[in-house]
Formats: C-alpha cells, structure tokens, sequence
C-alpha cells in the first residue's frame, strides 16, 4: 500500500516538473532561434540608418525612434492617470466602499480588453470623433487630427497600459507604514501635503515599476497602433503630433507578412525581432528588480 | 481610518488641497468612463447593422448568421468574402476558426500551467522556484509580434515537415503560438489561488500521514478547485482576443470546417487585416466593429465572472482559515 502511494506520487511529481520543463523549453527554444540567427546583423549602421531597398537593406533607426516617441508620449499620459487612480483608491476613498470597488473592477475589466478592441476604439473615438472634432474646430474641416497619428497611438496604449501603473502603484502605496501618515498628520499636514510630501516620495520606486512595466507593454503591442498611427514606411521622423511614426512590432509584423522577398529580408528582420526583445527583456528585468527592493520592504518594514 | 477622516475635516478648507482631491477623484474615474466609452463608441460603429436600411441590405442579422446564395441558384453557403462583387459577410466560418484555435491554445496550455503553478507553489525547491517563476514572467513579457513571427518563420515550418499538412498554417500552429500568450496568466492565477488555501489544510493532512504529493493532489487542489477554474476561464479570455499570433500563424482563410489543420481566420485577426483597407461607413466597416463589439462583450462577461469567481474562493478560504 506505501509503496503503491511512493509509485503514483512519484509519478505526479514527474508530470509536474516536466509540465515545468516543457515551458521552459519552449521560451528557451524561442529565445535561443532569435538570438542565433539575429545577433550576426545587428550593427551600428542597422540601429541608425532608415530602411532601404524595400526593407531589405539598411538599419531600423525609424522604427526605433516612433517607438521611442511614442512610448514617451504614452507614459507623459499614463503615470498621473495611473498614479492618481491609484491613490484615490489607497488614499482618498474609505477602503471596501463601493466606489473603489467599482473603480477596481473597471481596471480589472480594462486589462482584460483585447488589444484589438483598443485599436478599434482608438479609430472610432479618438480619430473620428476627437480628432475629427478638433479639426472642425480649430481647421475649418481641413484634415489634420482626423487621421491616423502619433498622439492618438500613444493615447489608445495609454488607455491599455494603465491597468499596469495602477496595479504597480498600489503596492508600494501598500508598502509605506500607517505611522508615517500619522505622523505627517500630527505635525498638521493636510492630506494633500501628506500624499505630496510623505506618500509619493516613499512610491517613487513603485511608480518607476509601473511606468517600466507599461513602456515594455507598450512597446511591443502592434494590434492597437495598426490602425491609430503605425505607418509601413515613412521617409521622414515623426516631428508634431500628428504624424504618423513607424513602429518596432509593426515593422516586424510588416517585414514577416508582406515582404516581396522573404528569404532576403530574413537576416534583417531576426535582428529586428531581437532588438525589440532586448528592449522589452531590458525594461522588465529593470522592473522585476526594482519590485523586488520594494517586496523586501513591505516584508521587514514594519 | 477614524483619524484620517478627521484630519480631512479639519484641513479639506486649503486650495491645494481641493484641487489634488477633485483632480485625482477625476482621474480614478476614467477607468470606468474608458470602459463606457469603449462600449459606447464601438457600438455606435457596430449599430448601423440593425438600423440603417441601406447597411442592412448588404449585412443584417440574417446575412450575417444564416446560409447566403453565393451565385444565382446555387446552393446557399456560409462564406466571409467582405471584398467581391456581391460581398458576403457569414461570421459562421470566423466564429469556427476562432473557436478552433481558442479550443486547441487553452487544451495546451492550462494542464501545463496548473501543473507547473502546482509544483512550484507546492513541492518546488527554492532554486526550481526561482527559476519557473523568472521564466513564466519572460514569457508573458514576450511581445505577441514575436510569438507570431516565431510561429510563422520557425515552428510553422518545423511542424509542416514533421507531420506533413495540406496547410502550412493552420489552427493547431496558430493553437501552439497562441498557448505561450495563454500560460502566464493561467500560472498566475492559479498560483494566487494555491498560495491562498491555508497553511492548517496542508497540516491537517500531512499531520494525518499523508505524502506531500497526497497533500497537494487531495487536499489542495480541490480547494483551490475554483481558483483553477477561474483561472482556465480567463485564459479562454486571453485567448479570443489575442490577435498577432492568430494573425501571423493561421493562414487567414476562412473555412468553415472542424479539421484543427486546416487554415482558419480568427475575429480578431478579420479586424486586424481588414480594418486598414476598408471604407468608412461602409457595410464592411460597420460588421468589423460589430465584431470588435462582439469580442468585448465576450472579454468582458468572461472576465467578470473570472474575478469574481476568485474573490469568492478568496473570502471562502480566508474565512476557513
């Protein structure tokens, strides 16, 4: 009877770490494909020269610079929606009030939202009814926001990243002590000086994790820019707001899908593919770290 | 708490003060009014199906869901063809495919992912702990583009020469790529769900004289059996929306069959590939919104009941522990 409960449990055991295996081998596989066949192109010329012959010769610079913009522009949105969300909910309203519930389950709910309904959204909202709206206003009709563009891009994955800052922010509102607020309101602080000078100092490094969370998010997402700003070639940078930008995944999902020479752009598109990975593996390693200094306190600081 | 609303009352009279309550009471609800506004402006797109005579005779109800004449006299058929002559607009092969493949990514990756979140929340040494949970966190951090364009340059063509499909693409490559985007959250969720059964349930049992494996296999995981479910259900949720990896890796052709290895296109991959070419205001562009209202609603129901299902096991648990 033991040594048939030794036999089953061994056997779990063995389907368990083997479940563990076959995910890790297949990261491992994915990873160690892009890293092989992608590090041999990578130079300086291919980070900082624009696209040419059909995207089957020069560097990505483009793509890297509308990333960049538009991951700036996302996170200027963002980080004060996010950060006031969530102290609304940690500092302002009573905790378990309907209110916050409410709210919680909206973020809930949002972070859940296909991207793909996001970039619906985006076109249907912000390009034909803001930027459409603006351009009657302020053009006499003439076309200038009403079409795909840089700011409405960054908004739409404003909107999809927020769950992310939200989430990051509560816990390290989390992780400051109660006394500290007492103290600030003992010395007479009002509430707005206590979150001012007590709350948000001691949340800067959960903040920072939520802004970097949202920019590696934010930064590998096609599905949402497709249809608000991402454009498959430009021969200018983006330099107002209503430009449209070229973007790291779009162009990868470009070069994948509709290249006319497959085999050619292959080496050029593995290291675009790797450099869109090292940008997004850099930016979460940088956020798990940060979390993790955070976690400690909230366990010892007490 | 009692404290802090008294030096509310006290100090709420500076100006400072009033502005930062307005404006973070403001921004707090903007999560609920993007869902509205999402909600509204996708179905005012999605709306003219019903009630504009002139969209309805090329996409009703009835066209959209029932068997449609592809020529004159010809038997009627389920067809998605938006860009011909007579366009036609059957969601039926669209909801198969999508269906296909969701069905095939969640049949992988939930047994992987609650057997993994078991082990490294049950049984896992540190050092294996350490390194399931890094690698779970890098796959979710992997961009949806890259899983596809994996899927579709790699693994597609691996899979085509070992087993020899009429179609390169098909829902079972697409059912693969789309796994890897399902199993972070399913882990997680059932990590959470693990983690939360009390320790005195574990206790109770090994005190009883049962193995760890017996533990975990008896006692735990059908107390966090809930948990595990809400957890399947939001990666069903995860999976019906993913767009780049069905995308890149299904081949895109609309067939309505049941075959796993024939090509498929997804809803969300419909709105992805068409939404950039098409008129505005247009049949075509009213039925893709449709659509994109369709999946949110789906999303949106599913998980609803997912988080709430899990903040009742949580309250369950915590009030037996």
């Amino acid at each position: 009877m033991l040594e048939r409960a030794k036999v089953v449990g061994g056997i779990f055991q063995f389907i368990c770490i083997l479940a563990c295996l076959i995910i890790i081998a297949m990261l491992a596989i994915i990873l160690g494909d892009i890293l092989i066949h992608g590090a041999g192109s990578i130079s300086l010329e291919f980070l900082t020269q624009a696209p040419e012959a059909g995207m089957t010769g020069g560097g990505i610079f483009p793509a890297i610079f509308g990333t960049f913009a538009l991951v700036v522009l996302m996170t200027v949105a963002v980080i004060p929606l996010g950060v006031a969300t969530a102290i609304y909910m940690h500092e302002y309203a009573p905790k378990r009030s309907r209110t916050v519930q409410l709210v919680r389950l909206a973020i809930q709910n949002l972070a859940g939202v296909p991207a793909i309904v996001f970039g619906l959204f985006g076109l249907g909202f912000f390009i034909e009814f803001v930027g459409r709206g603006i351009d009657h206003a302020l053009y006499g009709g003439e076309l200038v926001y009403g079409q795909p563009a840089i700011i409405w891009a960054s908004l739409t994955l404003a909107l999809l990243t927020m769950p992310t800052v939200v989430v990051a922010t509560e816990e390290a509102l989390r992780a400051i002590p109660q006394s500290y607020r007492e103290v600030a309101y003992s010395l007479g602080a009002t509430r707005w000086q206590m979150i001012r000078r007590v709350v948000l100092p001691q949340a800067v490094g959960g903040i920072l994790t939520g802004g970097i969370l949202a920019v590696s998010r934010g930064s590998g997402e096609v599905a949402p820019v497709m249809f608000t700003g991402a454009a498959y070639f430009l021969p200018e940078l983006p330099g107002k707001l209503s430009d449209q930008f070229m973007e790291l995944g779009y162009h990868v999902y470009v070069m994948t899908t509709q290249s006319p020479d497959v085999e050619a752009t292959k080496p050029l598109l593995y290291a675009t593919v790797l450099v869109l990975l090292s940008l997004t593996f850099l930016l979460n390693f940088s956020a798990i770290i940060i979390r993790a200094q955070i976690r400690k306190r909230l366990r010892y600081g007490r | 708490m009692m404290m802090l609303s008294s030096a509310e009352s006290q100090t709420s009279g500076t100006l400072s003060d009033r502005i930062a309550r307005v404006a973070i009471t403001g921004s707090a609800f903007l999560a609920i009014i993007s869902l509205i506004l999402i909600f509204i402006f996708i179905g005012k797109e999605a709306l003219p199906i019903f009630t504009s005579a002139a969209i309805g005779e090329e996409a009703d109800l009835g066209k959209l869901f029932l068997p449609q004449p592809t020529r004159e006299g010809a038997k009627p058929e389920y067809t998605w063809q938006p860009i011909s002559e007579v366009p036609k607009y059957s969601l039926l092969p669209l909801l198969a495919g999508t269906l296909k493949v969701t069905i095939i990514a969640t049949l992988i990756a939930i047994p992987l992912a609650v057997l993994a979140a078991l082990y490294t929340a049950e049984f896992a040494p540190p050092w294996a702990r350490e390194t399931v949970k890094p690698a779970i966190e890098i796959l979710a951090g992997i961009p949806s583009v890259v899983v596809g364009f994996f899927c579709l340059m790699v693994m597609a063509g691996w899979l085509h020469s070992i087993f020899g499909w009429t179609f390169r693409l098909n829902a079972v490559t697409a059912g693969i790529g789309l796994s890897l985007a399902v199993i972070p959250i399913v882990y997680t969720v059932c990590e959470d769900a693990f983690s939360s059964v009390p320790q005195t349930y574990r206790d109770g049992s090994i005190a009883m004289g049962a193995s760890s494996w017996q533990t975990a296999s008896r006692v735990v995981l059908p107390a966090a059996m809930p948990g595990v479910l809400a957890a399947c259900v939001l990666g069903f949720g995860r999976a019906i929306g993913e767009t780049m990896i069905v995308l890149m890796a299904s081949g895109n052709a609309a067939i309505l069959s049941l075959s796993p290895t024939d090509s498929i296109r997804t809803f969300s991959a419909t709105i992805a590939a068409e939404l950039g070419e098409v008129v505005v205001g247009s049949a075509h562009y009213h039925v893709l919104f449709f659509i994109g209202a369709f999946l949110f609603l789906i999303t949106f129901g599913i998980n609803l009941f997912g988080h709430w299902w899990v903040g009742r096991l949580q309250k369950r648990l915590q009030g037996a522990s």
